[in-house]
């Protein structure tokens, strides 16, 4: 079975139907971008991975957890779930290793001295070991996206979901934060991005999804459908970006 | 003579009400024109007039209303001046609304953007020509919810001229009672005819501020 | 004028003065934990709570914040006894400044959670807290911090408005100040006096609050 699942799943917001009969499976291991204009219904799909949104109609598991029944615990599927958001979201009250630090102790009841390791250990993977007693205010867009990473990379997730994390940063500081995801697709983490990063789905991805119209709309290997795409929606959907 | 509480006595009350009324507008009307000013000095670029305002606020919050109604009370006889309960309600509650009504408004003052004080003054106005004409017409539109609002307060707190002996309509409440005896139903029907009047205000200061936020 | 003042004849009721002071202080530090409880109970049931009592908790903080507090106790120190329930001055006095203050936190508690924003929530759920972790840890601090001066400023109301209860005979300490008016017949001194220590009251206030203020939200307790 693969690591991500989803059958036939259709999301509908009131009468707006945003995802209809979305089919998709993702292996361990695997990378997978995807890509598509706004509304198509990208984020709503990766939210309703991780249970934040319920979807109507449809099947979606994640490591053998079935997400969209009723009596999903999806507290505990969230903790093999990373999730990263355009905003980074972090915990303004709280210090980066705090930040990092609280999902352990609170949701995983881990001692505190070994939660402190594990929290110093993946902010130095992200490259900001000087900030671990920082305030999210006193850092860049760029260093907020990369705590935000660390906080979810410190459960030690199966899989992680990015939410366009690059969409809201000064172009400059871009390049720290896709470093860092490359760093973890060489260590083999299962991811699903949504981006508008062309160059880097198709240089990092295995896989890219085109979705259009709520429906996966052209699916395959990254290179390949970037650069021979075989539908015209993709086709004028990469020149609007790419120009 | 104790009798029975009745319609007539709830049109008693219901005519003490002008006074609670009353009290309020001359306090409104005498507060709002010494707010404007307070709330001028507030924000004028001159310290002193600045200290001057936020001592002169900072007093009047600090201080318990039944303090500064007895204080004016028993004040003006102190200078020889016999008033009565309605001229030292009336200066009281003018007090307290101008101190009130001061920090209000500062703050829809200082919420119109720098650049219209800029521009307008690049047009060659000067200070009180810039507040008169470009800062005051935007500010008042965004202080009209908050200023109804603040009626509320005020009409809740003028019962307290009560316990100097102005017959408003709590006084009038305890009046009643003592004739009656009959505190439930006096009482119930006073904060009743209070309730109507500060329902309808709190209603219309919340719709109107839906309307200032549509409207942006 | 030929009036002369004389504050110097107050100095002789010194203890009242204390007297009334601390329960002034005692009334006050009761009313903000019991108005604290009610205010966070009443805006849990106005944001979340099911539909009737939903209802309740609105009529509840409507109906006590278009009233005045003299009449609200006049109504539980004159009323209620009528109906077998009786209490002294200053259990009344706390019942009725607890309703009151109950009233007012809730809003200001209320409009404190909906300020924290939603994207903040949804961070603490995909990390898997689940609702209870998620306003314990994510929640209540921000709200906290955002609401703190205006929960402040009602405080500082509320310690004023003690002078109210003084109507239905609590010996606070502006009940005391009418006693000592009708022993001395010094009645602008006793007010002018006994209104500045209320000033003085509210600087403390101010001061206490700014203080923790700053120990709990400004000092940042990493380093």
């Amino acid at each position: 079975m693969s690591l991500v699942e989803l059958d036939g799943v259709h999301k509908r917001f009131g009468n707006l139907e945003v995802l209809s009969d979305v089919n998709l499976s993702v292996e361990e291991g695997e990378i997978v971008a995807i890509i598509g204009r706004s509304g198509s219904g990208k984020s709503t799909m990766l939210r309703c991975i991780n249970g934040l949104e319920p979807v109507q109609q449809g099947r979606i598991t994640v490591d053998g957890t079935e997400v969209t029944t009723a009596k999903a615990d999806l507290n505990d599927l969230r903790q093999r779930v990373g999730m990263v958001f355009q905003s980074y979201n972090l915990f303004p009250h709280l210090s980066v290793e705090r930040n990092v630090t609280l999902a352990l102790k609170v949701v995983r009841k881990t001692p505190l001295a070994e939660a402190r390791d594990i929290a110093r250990e993946t902010i130095a993977k992200v490259g900001l070991a000087d900030k671990l007693n920082a305030y999210p205010d006193e850092l860049s867009g760029g260093q907020q996206q990369r705590v935000a990473i660390a906080r979810s990379l410190a459960m030690g997730p199966k899989v992680m979901l990015f939410d366009e994390i690059t969409s809201a940063l000064d172009p400059e500081l871009v390049g720290e934060v896709l470093r860092v995801l490359e760093a973890l697709a060489a260590d083999g983490m299962t991811m699903l991005l949504v981006t508008h990063e062309m160059k880097f789905a198709k240089t990092v991805g295995n896989r890219v999804v085109f979705m259009h119209h709520g429906r996966v709309h052209e699916a395959g290997d990254a290179r390949e459908t970037l650069e021979q795409p075989r539908t015209p929606e993709l086709t004028s959907f990469l020149n609007a970006v790419l120009h | 003579m104790i009798r029975e509480f009745g319609f007539d006595d709830v049109l008693f009350l219901l005519l003490a009400a002008r006074w609670t009324i009353l009290l309020t507008l001359a306090a409104m009307a005498i507060g709002g024109a010494v707010a404007l000013v307070v709330a001028i000095l507030r924000i004028v670029p001159f310290r002193p007039a600045n200290w001057l305002a936020i001592g002169y606020i900072n007093l009047v919050q600090g201080t318990p209303i039944l303090g500064q109604l007895f204080i004016f009370f028993f004040g003006f006889s102190v200078f020889g001046w016999n008033v009565g309960a309605w001229t030292a309600a009336v200066t009281t509650f003018s007090i307290y609304a101008s101190a009130y009504l001061a920090e209000i408004w500062r703050g829809g003052l200082q919420s119109v953007p720098k650049t219209q004080w800029e521009s307008s003054a690049a047009l060659g106005l000067n200070y009180l020509q810039r507040l008169r004409y470009v800062i005051i017409p935007q500010a008042v539109r965004i202080n009209i919810p908050p200023t109804v609002g603040f009626l509320v307060q005020l009409v809740k707190n003028t019962s307290l001229a009560s316990v100097i002996g102005f017959v408003e309509l709590s006084r009038a409440g305890q009046m009643l009672n003592n004739a009656t005896f009959a505190p439930m139903a006096v009482y119930l029907t006073v904060a009743a005819i209070y309730f109507v009047i500060c329902f309808s205000l709190s209603r219309a200061s919340q719709r109107l501020e839906g309307r200032i936020h549509v409207a942006r | 004028m030929n009036y002369s003042f004389r504050f110097s004849s107050l100095l002789a009721y010194r203890d009242e003065i204390i007297e009334g002071l601390l329960l002034t202080l005692q009334l006050s530090a009761a009313t903000i934990l019991i108005g604290l409880v009610i205010g966070v109970v009443i805006a849990a049931l106005r944001t979340g709570g099911p539909g009737p009592l939903r209802s309740i908790a609105t009529v509840y903080v409507e109906t006590i914040r278009n009233t005045p507090l003299l009449v609200q106790l006049f109504i539980i120190f004159f009323g209620l006894p009528s109906l077998g329930l009786r209490f002294t001055a200053n259990e009344a006095a706390l019942i009725g400044l607890s309703i009151n203050l109950g009233a007012y936190s809730a809003e200001i508690i209320r409009a404190g959670i909906e300020s924290v924003r939603k994207s903040q929530i949804e961070a603490g759920h995909a990390l898997g807290l689940n609702g209870y972790q998620v306003f314990r840890h994510v929640v209540l601090f921000q709200a906290l911090k955002a609401i703190y001066p205006a929960l402040t400023s009602q405080f500082i109301l509320l310690m004023l408005m003690t002078s109210i209860v003084s109507t239905i005979g609590a010996n606070e300490l502006f009940h005391q100040a009418s006693f000592i008016d009708s022993r001395t017949f010094r009645s602008f001194e006793v007010y002018t006096a006994i209104t500045l220590i209320y000033l003085g009251l509210t600087l403390l206030f101010r001061g206490v609050f700014a203080a923790i203020y700053w120990c709990v939200f400004v000092r940042r307790p990493a380093r």
